[in-house]
């Protein structure tokens, strides 16, 4: 009897524990060993958060307090507050608020911002630095285009109290029938009036659409991952390029083309900008916009696309780059300062190539240009080297942060995981 | 009386276990579908390749968010009509799948012909751990003509 009663309680405990897993309404620690990400020397990952569903951008506020962005509902909120109350690197308190799903999250002059796929919100922060009404936030903006395909809407504010906003096109090439062989291209692309730029509202405004805003910038056919350069002072955005230029247009291109092609494209943007899509796309092998084939191209020829602003820094093709973040802090060594990093959600539209991506990536900038070529920073968040599939990926970079101590924070939204990275000497 | 009362009250704890377990016992086994030939399924492999792996991948894992996966879905599973006319007339995005959503347009493609959309169908429908039923040309063919 006394061994049933072990038996027993045993498969009890086991439920036990099962429930508890199922039911992790607080952060979960994670056993997954940290040095996973590959750094260079002197840096270290420390997972401060994990299993938080699909956690897009993050923002470190002064006080070191974590404000992460869901793209899926957790306990019927879409933003988590995460805090390490006992030191240890971890974040061990969690508070859930917003009862919407999205991409965007900052935070300046004493207000955290954050979207949903159409609107933006900000909510006050109290003389203690924390959110001051949780359910009660300023809607700043609304009424913006979204229709599923690109529309997160990432936020970025200037010194000047203006709010940017990408509104992603929802199409891949804005043809008459979206990613279908030998249908043209709309002209003009309707999409432009409403989508594919970049728009500009006043940070302190309410219920603000498309007629209190201004369409800062045009022909973006997706912008998630974009930041504001202190010391250029001007708006830096990451493009996704357009998808399947061998699907679409075989006798062109082929596969091996087509998983490099076209640039994922870092910009800078001045009032009135146009980067030419869905006209043109940047082919980095030839340093040149070109026109799209849907509006006449053939892999070469120029036409509109002169004059149409030109990329910062070119990357590979379909890496989809989703956050951007300018280094300010001193922590890490001088190298880093002011240089932008790039986090890479990782490929799709490589297939039947290898995908890649996956990573986050480094831009050396000095007196506001790039200096140097681009590197990988923090490497195999795929936890593996050949990926033919993203759904294989263990971890997809989404959102960068920088805390109060210069270290640099990373979000994924494959499972929701949050790194930390220091430097030590 | 206590070595009477624990049996009863560890079935009681574990009894929704127990049944919950034999429940999930398959309570007739299925009709066995006859094996695919391979010729179907390379013919229907190379269809794939062609027309839906830069989106549903070669594995047939789709992409988060964006293309849907084909691996044991009601899509895939189910009906052959639903099937059949998500080739013929695409789709806007929007398809849910255990609660997922995926937004992607995918492109409606009726210059396959009917016996390349069976095949291609009835190779989803055999491959990435599913196993249904095979798709016919004359099965594609009523279809089509119900949708013209």
């Amino acid at each position: 009897m006394k061994k049933l009663l072990i038996l027993f309680l045993g498969i009890l405990s086991i439920i036990n524990v099962q429930t508890v897993l199922a039911n992790d309404s607080t952060v979960v620690k994670t056993t997954l060993p940290v040095d996973d990400i590959k750094l260079p020397p002197g840096f270290k990952a420390t997972i401060v958060a994990g299993k938080l569903g699909r956690a897009r951008h993050l923002v470190v506020n002064t006080n070191g307090d974590i404000y992460v962005k869901l793209e899926r509902l957790r306990n019927g909120k879409g933003i988590v507050r995460l805090r390490d109350t006992n030191g240890d690197g971890k974040a061990d308190d969690s508070m859930y608020f917003g009862n919407y799903v999205g991409t965007g999250i900052t935070i300046k002059n004493g207000y955290l911002y954050a979207s949903s796929n159409s609107e933006v919100f900000r909510y006050k922060l109290n003389e203690k630095n924390e959110v001051a009404n949780p359910d009660a936030p300023e809607k700043i903006i609304t009424g913006l285009v979204d229709q599923r395909t690109h529309n997160s809407k990432s936020i970025v504010l200037d010194n000047d109290g203006n709010i940017y906003v990408n509104i992603g096109a929802p199409t891949n090439a804005c043809q008459v029938q979206d990613r279908t062989k030998g249908s043209p291209g709309q002209e003009p692309c309707p999409i432009l009036e409403k989508a594919g730029g970049i728009w500009q509202f006043k940070a302190d405004g309410k219920n603000q659409s498309y007629g209190e805003g201004v369409r800062f910038a045009t022909g973006l056919r997706n912008v998630v991952g974009l930041d504001w350069n202190g010391q250029t002072n001007s708006l830096f955005v990451m493009q996704h390029g357009r998808d399947q230029l061998s699907n679409l247009y075989p006798e062109m291109f082929n596969d091996q083309q087509s998983a490099e092609l076209p640039a994922e494209e870092m910009f800078e943007l001045k009032k009135g900008a146009d980067c030419g899509w869905p006209y043109c796309y940047y082919d980095q092998q030839q340093n040149k916009k070109v026109l799209a084939p849907e509006y006449g191209g053939d892999g070469k020829q120029v036409g509109r696309c002169e004059g149409v602003t030109k990329p910062v820094v070119a990357f590979p093709g379909h890496l989809a780059p989703n956050g951007l973040l300018f280094y300010t802090g001193s922590l890490f060594p001088e190298k880093y300062k002011n240089g932008a990093f790039i986090a890479f959600h990782g490929s799709w539209n490589r297939a039947p190539l290898p995908q890649k991506g996956f990573f986050v990536a480094f831009v050396p900038f000095k007196d506001g240009k790039p200096s140097g070529e681009w590197e990988i920073f923090a490497d195999n968040f795929a936890g593996m080297e050949n990926i033919s599939s993203p759904g294989q990926a263990e971890y997809r970079p989404c959102g960068l942060s920088q805390g109060p101590d210069g270290a640099l924070y990373v979000s994924e939204d494959a499972k929701g995981t949050i790194w930390k990275i220091t430097y030590k000497p | 009386m206590k070595k009477n009362v624990l049996p009863v009250i560890m079935f009681l704890f574990l009894a929704p276990v127990i049944l919950h377990a034999q429940t999930k016992k398959p309570i007739s086994p299925k009709p066995k579908a006859a094996p695919v030939s391979k010729a179907v399924m390379d013919r229907g492999k190379e269809v794939y390749l062609m027309n839906c792996l830069a989106c549903h991948q070669a594995d047939g894992s789709g992409v988060p968010n964006l293309n849907p996966h084909l691996v044991k879905t009601k899509w895939v599973l189910g009906s052959k009509t639903v099937l059949v006319e998500q080739i013929l007339k695409g789709s806007q995005g929007k398809v849910e799948i255990d609660g997922e959503t995926f937004n992607n347009a995918m492109p409606p493609l009726p210059q396959l012909t009917d016996q390349q959309i069976a095949d291609v169908l009835t190779y989803v429908r055999n491959s990435f751990s599913n196993k249904a039923s095979v798709v016919s040309a004359g099965e594609v063919k009523s279809i089509r003509a119900k949708i013209k």
